[in-house]
């Protein structure tokens, strides 16, 4: 019983490593002698590379780098490139976007989010760079582009925090700070700034499928290791040719709670509920502050939200002169 | 093995909690069901009980007889009391006021008054007494839609220090380039509960009267664009500052499904309103104008005096001293004699009593 909660892999594979298959002379080769690790194995496959780097692959690895250096030596620079300092206060620190006064400046000056803008642009270059490069390997390898496409839906909240909506907004103040607890203040600003996020039905959605996915992947994974021993990992195969694994897993759900997901369904379940997290997430961010300002009210207006019975105080600002005091 | 990461997983995981407050907890609802607006006092960080001086001696009833700006010379601000009642005072002045271990040439009444001619303001600290005395008949007198007629005196604020504990000044300009750089945030600060929020929150609400309303009151977006995130973040970062000055959290006032609305609001969010305003007039009209008193040692970084906040009085619990009213045995601070009393605003509702902060059982003794 013990075999099933455990978390390390259980298997592993020795031989001679797997080259992959043979690729065209317009790519550039898979670099690297394989190598096997015995930790690696234990949380996947043992077999480390060969690897695909390639124009695209390169050029967002080193924009990503160079946006990260700049965030890095933003935060080491504010505590005077004391490195214990940095350490210490590593939650805290932050390279802030430009201050309202900016608006959509191009390069406000470094030190007033002019970092800022630079960092977030190779950020956004190197997260589109290797959505081409997912998409072209995939295409390279005769796949699908499911994980190009799940991964452009998470690039779309990630634009839409920090290119769309404050463009849109015109004030790249409105854009997340880098930075642990800073983006986490930015969260709850955002929040109270607009009357509540929570009322906020994209934001419900973007919640429930995130939730959802955690769900499904958890019912998933402990379904398919739980029929192992029937041969149940032959997941794709078993859409056409049920077998008893499959079979067993079926009835245990349709037993428990009388629907089951087939061995098909359950991967389109599980990709567009990941999908749909961030989708609706960025619609929902989208909207605040362009369209809608306040979420509370907007519920309440659309009968979404309950009203509370007034608690009778008044607001002293709109009271006459001697409650001035 | 096994103990091994068992005794690894243990001591990480009570490292994961350490961030989290154990111990038994007092919960009160404060607000409609389902709204969270819970007061929740951690039973082992309940502030103590503050001490509270006595007065002197009983205050005689005042028999006309000489006042004190016949008796002596040079009274601007007390003249208007019995000889008897003033002398009172500067003993209780003298109690809540000036340092224990002064040093011997400027202990007790030496601390502000040249003993070889009482009447002389030759030392600065007589100056800022004055207008302190000032201040505090103007707060009892003017402020009771804050202070109600519990109203406050000097020990308020000062218990027993020449300087309150608890103060603000201007913080030091920040840096121009990366290099230190914090935009006054993103340190671990307890004043804005250990948050990344900006802490300096005071000049801009406190002497000026920058609007801290940041949340919309309208549905939809009508015009431009209203309060910044970063704007917000500043009134993110004042409102920590309340919670931590009078050991509330945020339902102690607001209703958290729309921090803007008063309709929801408690009748609490309406006193601080007062205090807002009442803090932003002492520091404007009574501390800053006579930041030409003070030596250089007493004034902040930025050379302007320390100015007070919500903490100054209420030190950690909603109501200053538990809610003890040291007004009622020194009446002379309670405003100037024979004045019109001002137009009061009312509370629109009455106030209901929350969760006692402060443990009777625990008194602090200086």
């Amino acid at each position: 019983m013990a075999t099933y909660q455990n978390i390390f892999t259980q298997v592993q594979l020795r031989g001679h490593p797997e080259m992959g298959v043979p690729i065209g002379r317009e790519h550039s080769p898979r670099v690297g002698k394989p190598w096997f690790s015995y930790l690696m194995g234990k949380i996947g496959n043992a077999q480390v590379g060969p690897i695909y780097l390639g124009t695209l692959g390169v050029t967002s690895a080193v924009f990503f780098l160079i946006g990260f250096e700049i965030i890095g030596l933003n935060m080491l620079a504010s505590v005077n490139w004391d490195p214990v300092q940095f350490v210490r206060q590593l939650f805290w620190l932050a390279l802030e976007p430009p201050g309202p006064q900016y608006g959509l400046k191009i390069l406000p000056p470094l030190a007033e989010g002019g970092w800022f803008l630079i960092a977030g642009f190779f950020l956004t270059a190197s997260a589109l760079l290797w959505w081409l490069r997912t998409y072209r390997r995939a295409r390279a390898l005769g796949l699908g582009t499911h994980v190009a496409w799940a991964f452009a839906s998470a690039i779309w909240l990630f634009l839409v925090l920090g290119f769309i909506r404050p463009v849109m907004m015109g004030s790249w103040n409105e854009a997340v700070p880098y930075g642990i607890f800073p983006h986490l203040d930015w969260t709850a600003a955002f929040s109270l700034r607009y009357g509540n996020l929570f009322y906020n039905p994209f934001h419900a959605l973007s919640i429930a499928f995130l939730y959802g996915s955690a769900l499904l992947f958890a019912m998933h994974g402990a379904t398919i290791l739980a029929v192992g021993r029937y041969g149940g990992e032959r997941e794709l195969e078993q859409i056409t040719d049920r077998g008893t694994a499959s079979e067993r897993a079926a009835l245990f759900w349709r037993w428990t709670m009388g629907f089951n997901a087939s061995m098909e369904s359950i991967h389109r379940w599980a990709w567009w509920f990941a999908v749909l997290t961030t989708l609706t997430g960025g619609i929902g961010i989208l909207l605040t502050g362009t369209v809608v300002d306040n979420w509370y009210l907007w519920a309440v207006d659309h009968k979404f939200a309950a009203v509370y019975p007034p608690t009778g105080v008044i607001d002293p600002s709109t009271l006459p002169v001697g409650g001035a005091q | 093995m096994k103990n091994k990461i068992l005794t690894i997983a243990t001591i990480g995981f009570s490292l994961l909690l350490s961030g989290c407050q154990f111990g038994p907890k007092v919960t009160q609802q404060n607000g409609p069901r389902g709204s969270g607006m819970n007061q929740i006092v951690d039973k082992d960080d309940v502030v103590p009980a503050a001490y509270i001086p006595p007065p002197p001696y009983p205050l005689e009833p005042d028999n006309g007889g000489p006042r004190a700006g016949e008796t002596y010379q040079n009274l601007k601000v007390l003249g208007d009391l019995s000889t008897d009642e003033f002398n009172r005072l500067m003993l209780s002045l003298n109690d809540w006021v000036v340092p224990k271990n002064a040093s011997e040439e400027r202990a007790g009444c030496n601390y502000c008054h040249n003993p070889e001619n009482m009447a002389s303001d030759e030392i600065y600290t007589k100056g800022v007494a004055r207008q302190m005395l000032v201040m505090t008949r103007n707060i009892n007198a003017n402020w009771k839609s804050h202070v109600k007629n519990t109203g406050v005196t000097c020990y308020t604020c000062h218990r027993g220090n020449a300087i309150p504990q608890y103060y603000w000044s201007n913080p030091v300009a920040d840096s121009s380039t990366i290099r230190g750089k914090k935009h006054y945030q993103n340190t671990p600060d307890k004043t804005v509960g250990y948050a990344s929020l900006p802490s300096n929150i005071y000049e801009p609400y406190f002497a000026r009267a920058v609007d801290i309303r940041v949340g919309s009151t309208d549905a939809y977006r009508v015009k431009e664009a209203g309060a910044s995130i970063r704007t917000t973040e500043h009134t993110y970062g004042l409102m920590m500052r309340f919670s931590g000055a009078l050991g509330v959290n945020c339902g102690y006032c607001h209703n958290g499904n729309n921090f803007a609305g008063w309709k929801s609001a408690t009748p609490q969010r309406a006193v601080a309103w007062y205090g807002i305003r009442m803090v932003r007039q002492a520091n404007n009209e009574h501390i800053t104008p006579i930041a030409g008193l003070f030596p250089a040692k007493r004034l902040g970084p930025k050379g302007d005096p320390f100015k007070i906040n919500c903490m100054t009085c209420h030190q950690g619990v909603n109501k200053p001293l538990g809610g003890v009213s040291m007004l009622k045995d020194h009446p002379a601070l309670a405003g100037v004699r024979g004045a019109p009393q001002p137009l009061q605003a009312q509370p629109a509702v009455p106030i209901k009593p929350v969760a006692s902060l402060v443990s009777p059982e625990k008194v602090a003794r200086p």
